[in-house]
């Protein structure tokens, strides 16, 4: 990894009795788009906040291309763009009117600030409702001119605190596309902080799963799946015209945990401790089963998520939190879960 | 990778704070509520002028003296002067000014978008204090120079060297006043979380320490001091000193004092006059600078008042979580 810009060392930050935030450690190189993925509460926006040097950390250290975001948070500042989760604006000024506002704040002279924002404005695809106000903005048209606001400094580095949330999948697929190319094609190091999985798997270089103030897991998308199939876990989604059939010699196969049918005509989810693929297609075709789809899961976000979060889940009931009322986490699970699928 | 921006990283310390201010003060002036608010002050100070006119030139008047300077204070049966409906009215402006500042600006998103600029985060509250300390000063100017004019063409009196300084000082005065209620509008714009609560907590603070706050004074003081019985004729100074104390925690009292003062150079003294130090006193009136001596305390206690409110406001958003 090059040098990184974003250097997390055993951050910690405590509201009175929860921990918030537990001894994190992460590194962030120049040029990456970094997803920091948990479900509410979990400690992301703060650990934002305290990036931005808006919170204080009760301990550890935080720097922005090496320097000290509770030190000099006027330098980190100027290098580090914010997007807050419900970016707001001034209601009677112009969306124009506001880019310009931020420029000015940022120290930018008067024809810097019009040029920037009539720039960025054309980028968002903003510039048809520039010169209305902000106030009769849209929630999408607030988050696009939220991301040229963040612009405006021309920022290093761009932190994005859900920025997803409320947004058409039209939107979002638009956001994505732009966040990706903030990243690609200007060099710019990107995190984002989101509970929205599949949108921010796209886009994203590597994810941190952070649960509860701590990051459980950290790495490349393709890397946290593999993980876990190497813990032994298996998990295979398939579609056939005899699911009853095949199910019932599935549950009869050494190594399969469970086997059983889904909402839909035909599906079928087997989750195992080894790979199973090869005899589940001879399996198939002796019971005479047709395979309309074989996939496999686990590689994609949500699984690896959700894998990773029941761990954690039951780690910290048994050792850390007995106080905890127990299960708390796999209600949790189950929330986010519902969530995701409503996504 | 696009080029750096050298703008950003030479900015001075001192762009936020102007850019904030010039912003802040455009909001106030473009604002449907400082019209208000200054249409009901320039309508009040008409028709204060008005009745100021007629009672002192539509009767006899014992004395011509700083007559120019009488038209500020004099009110008539129907409607009173110009300086106790500033000393009332007044605190209205400055609730108006501030008591949206900082709970306006969290509750709509932009408090956390301020913060995450390269500023420092005392700046926010400091433009917003000063840009509503300008506004106060502009409504009081303008008031005050409107009063001045309206008065000369109507009356034809020219107002003296001295009775300039004194209408300059008593505007000053009433700015100062003014900026007291904005200090403590920001205050509770910074504690509480809604405009409206603070709305409301800022105006009952006002229309207690204005309507209520003698009766309190003079309640305590008749505890404290009973002037009933044979004690009772022992206990008049006292009595009245702890009243006139206590009235003084309210800054309408302590402008309503100061104001008449300054604007009225036969006030002497404000407080007890024994009969031993009144005898022998040649009954003249005060120069300028012995009236402004007497009120100097007040002023400097409602400057006083004003940095406290504005110190506690400062604390507590420094202290307080960014996030909405």
């Amino acid at each position: 990894m090059e040098e990184a810009i974003v250097r997390i060392q055993g951050l910690t930050k405590r509201y009175g009795q929860v921990l918030a935030v537990d001894h994190l450690d992460l590194e962030i190189a120049p040029g990456e788009v970094f997803g920091l993925l948990g479900p509410n509460g979990a400690g992301k926006t703060t650990t934002t906040l305290m990036l931005l040097g808006l919170t204080e950390p009760d301990s550890g250290t935080a720097a922005i291309d090496g320097r000290d975001c509770t030190r000099q948070p006027l330098l980190v500042k100027r290098e580090v763009g914010y997007l807050p989760d419900s970016v707001g604006f001034y209601p009677d000024l112009t969306g124009r009117e506001n880019l310009r506002f931020s420029g000015a704040l940022n120290g930018l002279p008067p024809e810097e600030c019009e040029r920037r924002a009539e720039a960025l404005l054309e980028r968002v695809g903003m510039t048809y409702a520039a010169d209305r106000k902000a106030g009769t903005y849209s929630r999408g048209m607030k988050q696009r001119l939220g991301i040229a606001d963040v612009l405006m400094k021309d920022p290093r580095v761009i932190i994005m605190d859900e920025p997803t949330l409320g947004i058409d999948p039209e939107g979002i697929r638009e956001l994505m596309t732009l966040i990706r190319e903030l990243s690609v094609r200007d060099g710019r190091t990107i995190l984002i902080s989101s509970h929205q999985l599949y949108q921010v798997q796209q886009i994203c270089d590597r994810v941190g799963i952070f649960v509860r103030g701590r990051l459980i897991a950290c790495g490349p998308i393709g890397q946290l799946g593999r993980q876990l199939q190497s813990e032994g876990r298996y998990l295979l989604e398939l579609r056939t015209d005899r699911p009853g059939t095949l199910a019932e010699a599935l549950n009869g196969l050494e190594g399969v945990r469970t086997a059983e049918q889904g909402a839909e005509e035909g599906l079928l989810r087997v989750e195992s401790v080894r790979d199973i693929r090869r005899e589940l297609t001879m399996l198939a075709a002796e019971r005479g089963c047709a395979l309309l789809e074989l996939r496999q899961r686990g590689g994609d976000l949500e699984e690896i998520y959700r894998n990773y979060f029941e761990k954690a889940g039951d780690s910290h009931d048994d050792a850390d939190h007995p106080a905890d009322p127990a299960g708390k986490g796999r209600a949790l699970a189950a929330a986010l879960r519902r969530r995701i699928f409503r996504a | 990778m696009p080029r750096r921006c050298a703008g950003a990283s030479s900015a001075r310390e001192g762009t936020g704070l102007a850019a904030l201010y010039r912003k802040e003060l455009s909001d106030h002036l473009n604002s449907k509520r400082f019209l208000l608010i200054f249409a009901l002050l320039l309508v009040v100070t008409t028709a204060s002028l008005g009745g100021a006119v007629t009672t002192l030139f539509g009767g006899s008047t014992e004395s011509t003296e700083f007559l120019f300077l009488r038209l500020f204070t004099t009110g008539s049966s129907s409607i009173y002067s110009f300086a106790t409906f500033l000393a009332f009215l007044g605190p209205l402006a400055g609730i108006t000014l501030g008591f949206d500042a900082v709970n306006t600006e969290r509750s709509q998103g932009t408090l956390i978008r301020l913060a995450a600029q390269p500023i420092y985060r005392d700046a926010i509250l400091n433009a917003k204090f000063l840009a509503g300390a300008t506004v106060i000063g502009l409504i009081v100017a303008a008031l005050g120079l409107y009063f001045c004019g309206a008065a000369m063409l109507l009356t034809g009196l020219v107002p003296g060297g001295e009775e300039i300084l004194r209408v300059i000082a008593f505007l000053l005065l009433s700015a100062v006043y003014i900026c007291v209620w904005l200090a403590l509008a920001v205050i509770f714009s910074v504690v509480c979380r809604h405009a409206a609560t603070a709305a409301l907590a800022c105006i009952s603070i006002w229309l207690f320490l204005s309507l209520f706050m003698s009766l309190v004074a003079s309640g305590i003081a008749n505890a404290v001091y009973p002037l009933s019985g044979m004690e009772g004729i022992l206990n008049m100074v006292d009595n009245y000193e702890l009243e006139l104390a206590v009235n003084r925690i309210s800054p309408y009292y302590l402008y309503s004092e100061a104001a008449t003062t300054i604007l009225n150079p036969s006030v002497r003294s404000i407080g007890v006059v024994t009969m031993s130090a009144a005898s022998g006193a040649v009954a003249s009136s005060l120069p300028f600078a012995q009236s402004l001596l007497l009120v100097w305390p007040h002023l400097v206690v409602m400057a006083s008042l004003v940095l406290a409110g504005f110190a506690a406001a400062y604390i507590r958003f420094m202290r307080q979580e960014i996030r909405a």
